[in-house]
């Protein structure tokens, strides 16, 4: 059998996480692929910690990626990108928002972020591109647009044109109003120039 | 045509099994669909809601649930009720009984495994109901046979006149996969036969039905011997040969490709003698199951020689990284699989959301002293977490209100002086909690009740119930007047308070005076649930950087968008070192609740009154 596709998308509950993956899929299945999608987390509602599988190809079984086994990872948060980094496999690709959300565990002290992640994330045999699409996000005027701008940011990562998934995230719009369809193609231009301006860093 | 070209002519949907689940209901005909909300399974009904002609009720627990869906059973209606595991321990009752009398529509029970514990007290095996209650338990492996399944567990139960349970794990419910549709069945309801004989279960009736349940145990394990469901696929090597079901078998598939396998779509009764049968075409049999030993023991004792639960791990999920290595193990490949390190990144636990009704309540017993609180099922469990730590137990749904009336009448000398307290949310109360009020009036207990009443059932999303006074599909319906409830229910008039739980100053005298009264008291609060329409944001807040002294009091509050800018350490004039931490608010998550407000002294919290931020977010 040819190949699958595995691509992990993590982050925040609330963050969107299942939205980008679902996005992806939906990409994936316009390009004929038998797809697979799935999250591996805990209570994603309550601000805990979100994984988001999507695997592609002839034929998916596992819905779960096996550890060591991404292609692609969608980091919506540094610490995230950190956790799950050792879930790719080397040389793979990991887009990475730097815009850091600490949970209330480290607020109060209990447990430190980690310092500098960006940092720690080079040591691993990854590609790793890095930008701030949270601060872009706010800056485009809507904390939820760094869905758009993240997977603006993976288009030329994936298997197949970045324009089948713009044509896959903006139909998610297409009947919420010229504003909201314009706002999000927007964001996902954004992505994509924000992750051709940063070096890329291999080792 | 390539396998991409077909897939292109051909659409298909991407759904989870829950909506695979609805769908398969809708097109068979299904006319009454019932459940409690509960992970994994919640989603089944949301689905189901928006489907026109086919009645859908959130119920008040899954006991409730099912018998919902018995009446329109013996109405001669297709039912169909959804619950997680833990909720078929409370449907048992109806089950067990029903089971005697049998469907007369299709009856089907969709149970939710949530195998490895994501939101769930216990982790437990619900085919173990179908062994108890001599039922047929079909098992899903992906979104398709979901789909598949599901109708065809309709027919099932009308054909044998037997309940049907079809167990989903926590990789079926959740796993969107490509589904096709078939065509949809209309099924008009036949009219209620009256049969007093199999319908009214009096020991003379029952005694007469047990031996007919019998009887159909053994034309169900036939049926079983040769049923569409349960597939060989004869793989190449024959080294070792698998026996599995549900989302195992896709874990096994992808994990050893080319080996023979029999997959159990009906996995209960089991089909004996074509396993045996199997059993002699290779060397090592092994059995995968999620959770417990079960067909492992039954095919045991049939004197099958297998593998099980000696080799692969019996808690948890299973997947292909589970099971390769025991395997291997088995047939003396040992191969050392290169552990992969995680990186040490702190845990990111659950947490109450951003401007959580719950939050002054858990910052309010915090600091009361001397306390025993007794919890329960729901967001509010949150609150044995950091910062609160205030809860001593949680058990199951409904069980705050009688653990505490147990901890009260059951205390030591040493805990003469305690505070006994119980916790419980609206809908918990509504599920079980009710009853264990009565018991506590009645059997005189000295407990202060905390009724969180956000309006909602939130830990699944925010689901109606009674306390919304909006059923499933969003129509106003009666709201539940929880004083007038607790009165009927025997608490004094006098003692019950209901409160504004942002208005910390109020809450904590209520509490501090309640504790204090040797007889129940309950005090209700009432704003919703952040996640509803019915909650109101107001402008954020923000800190002041140069009033704040970083004493951190707001911290204890517990609110996620409460963030400690720097840390420092001071030594103050008697000597002690003191830990300050100073905060920002994200004013993009704060909802201006201004809960924290009332916890800073030097008053640094203010109103964020910036024009241009308001502006942008309204961008929607
Ligand atoms: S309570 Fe007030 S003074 Fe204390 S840390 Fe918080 S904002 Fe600063
Ligand atoms: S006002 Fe304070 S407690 Fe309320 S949401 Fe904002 S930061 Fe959180």
């Amino acid at each position: 059998m040819k190949p699958i596709t595995n691509i992990m998308v993590v982050g925040i509950g609330g963050q969107g996480v299942m939205t980008a993956a679902d996005i992806i899929s939906q990409a994936a299945i316009m390009e004929g692929h038998d797809v697979k999608k799935t999250e591996v987390a805990g209570m994603a509602q309550r601000g805990g910690v979100v994984t988001s599988h999507v695997r592609f190809g002839e034929k998916v079984l596992s819905p779960s990626i096996p550890p060591g086994t991404a292609d692609l990872m969608l980091a919506f948060e540094p610490a995230e990108a950190l956790r799950w980094v050792t879930h790719v496999k080397d040389q793979a690709t990991v887009m990475v928002n730097t815009y850091p959300q600490a949970p209330p565990v480290v607020s109060i002290g209990l447990f430190d972020y980690p310092e500098q992640p960006e940092t720690q994330l080079q040591s691993h045999p990854i590609e790793l591109i890095s930008f701030d699409a949270g601060s872009l996000s706010i800056k485009l005027g809507d904390r939820r647009l760094v869905n758009s701008i993240m997977l603006g940011a993976i288009a030329k990562q994936l298997p197949f044109s970045p324009e089948v998934l713009k044509a896959a995230l903006l139909t998610r719009f297409k009947d919420k109003g010229e504003k909201l369809l314009a706002l999000n193609e927007t964001a996902f231009k954004a992505g994509q120039q924000a992750s051709q301006l940063t070096p890329r860093q291999a080792k | 045509m390539s396998a991409a070209e077909q897939v292109k002519n051909n659409p298909r949907m991407f759904i989870s099994g829950n909506e695979a689940v609805a769908l398969a209901a809708r097109d068979a005909g299904c006319r009454v669909a019932s459940a409690y909300p509960g992970t994994p399974s919640t989603e089944i009904l949301e689905y189901i809601s928006a489907y026109p002609n086919l009645y859908s009720e959130w119920s008040i627990n899954e006991k409730v649930s099912l018998e919902v869906a018995i009446g329109a059973s013996l109405a001669g209606s297709r039912a169909l009720c959804a619950m997680k595991h833990v909720g078929m321990n409370v449907a048992s009752d109806a089950l067990m009984t029903q089971t005697l009398i049998g469907a007369v529509g299709g009856l089907v029970i969709v149970v939710a495994d949530d195998v490895g514990l994501s939101s769930s007290q216990n982790e437990q095996d619900s085919r173990y109901w179908g062994r108890f209650a001599h039922l047929p338990v079909l098992e899903p492996s992906d979104s398709q046979e979901t789909y598949d399944i599901t109708r065809f567990a309709f027919g099932l139960s009308e054909q044998y006149a037997v309940p049907v349970i079809v167990r989903l794990t926590t990789r079926i419910c959740h796993v969107k996969g490509l589904v096709q549709l078939s065509t949809p069945q209309i099924k008009e309801g036949q009219k209620f036969n009256k049969d007093a004989s199999r319908f009214v279960m009096v020991p003379g009736n029952a005694k007469q039905r047990i031996p007919l349940m019998l009887e159909r145990d053994k034309t169900l394990a036939n049926f079983s011997e040769s049923c569409s469901l349960n597939v060989i696929e004869q793989g190449d090597n024959r080294s070792v040969g698998f026996i599995t079901s549900g989302a195992a078998y896709c874990h096994v598939r992808e994990a050893f490709p080319d080996a023979p396998l029999i997959k159990l779509g009906l996995s209960h009764p089991a089909p004996i003698e074509l396993i045996r049968e199997f059993s002699q075409s290779i060397d090592k049999l092994v059995v995968i199951e999620e959770v417990e030993p079960l067909l492992e023991t039954e095919l045991r004792a049939a004197g099958i020689e297998l593998f099980g639960k000696d080799i692969v791990p019996r808690i948890g999920e299973l997947t292909p990284t589970v099971i390769t290595p025991a395997i291997e193990r088995l047939l003396g490949k040992e191969k050392s699989i290169a552990t992969i390190g995680m990186t040490d990144v702190f845990p990111r636990p659950p947490t109450m959301c951003v401007a959580c009704p719950h939050l002054g309540i858990y910052y309010c017993l915090s600091h009361v002293k001397n306390t025993i609180i007794a919890g329960d099922i729901g967001c509010y469990t949150l609150g044995a977490g950091h910062p609160w730590n205030a809860l001593d137990t949680c058990i199951s749904m409904g069980a705050s209100l009688s653990v505490a009336q147990g901890i009260d009448k059951g205390r030591s000398e040493e805990d003469a002086n305690k505070n006994v307290i119980a916790v419980i949310g609206d809908s918990t109360f509504l599920h079980m909690g009710m009853q264990g009020l009565l018991d506590i009036t009645y059997n005189k207990g000295n407990i202060t009740i905390l009724l969180l009443d956000n309006r909602a059932v939130g830990m699944t999303g925010g689901q109606n119930a009674p306390s919304s006074g909006i059923d499933i599909h969003g129509e106003t319906t009666i709201q539940v007047d929880f004083r007038k409830l607790c009165e009927a229910l025997g608490v004094k008039s006098e003692r019950i308070h209901e409160l504004n739980p942002y208005e910390l100053p109020t809450l904590f005298k209520a509490l501090r005076e309640e504790v204090k009264v040797k007889e129940p008291s309950v005090i209700i609060t009432n704003q919703p649930c952040v996640l509803t329409e019915r909650y109101a944001k107001q402008p954020p807040l923000t800190v002041e950087d140069d009033k704040c002294t970083g004493c951190s009091n707001c911290l204890d509050v517990g609110c996620p968008a409460i963030l400690v800018t720097k840390r420092e350490t001071v030594v103050k004039p008697n000597g002690k070192e003191k830990e300050l931490s100073f905060v920002k608010i994200d004013t993009a998550a704060c909802t201006g609740c201004n809960l924290c407000i009332n916890t800073c002294a030097p008053d640094a919290i203010i109103p964020l009154i910036n024009v241009d931020y308001i502006n942008a977010m309204e961008v929607k």
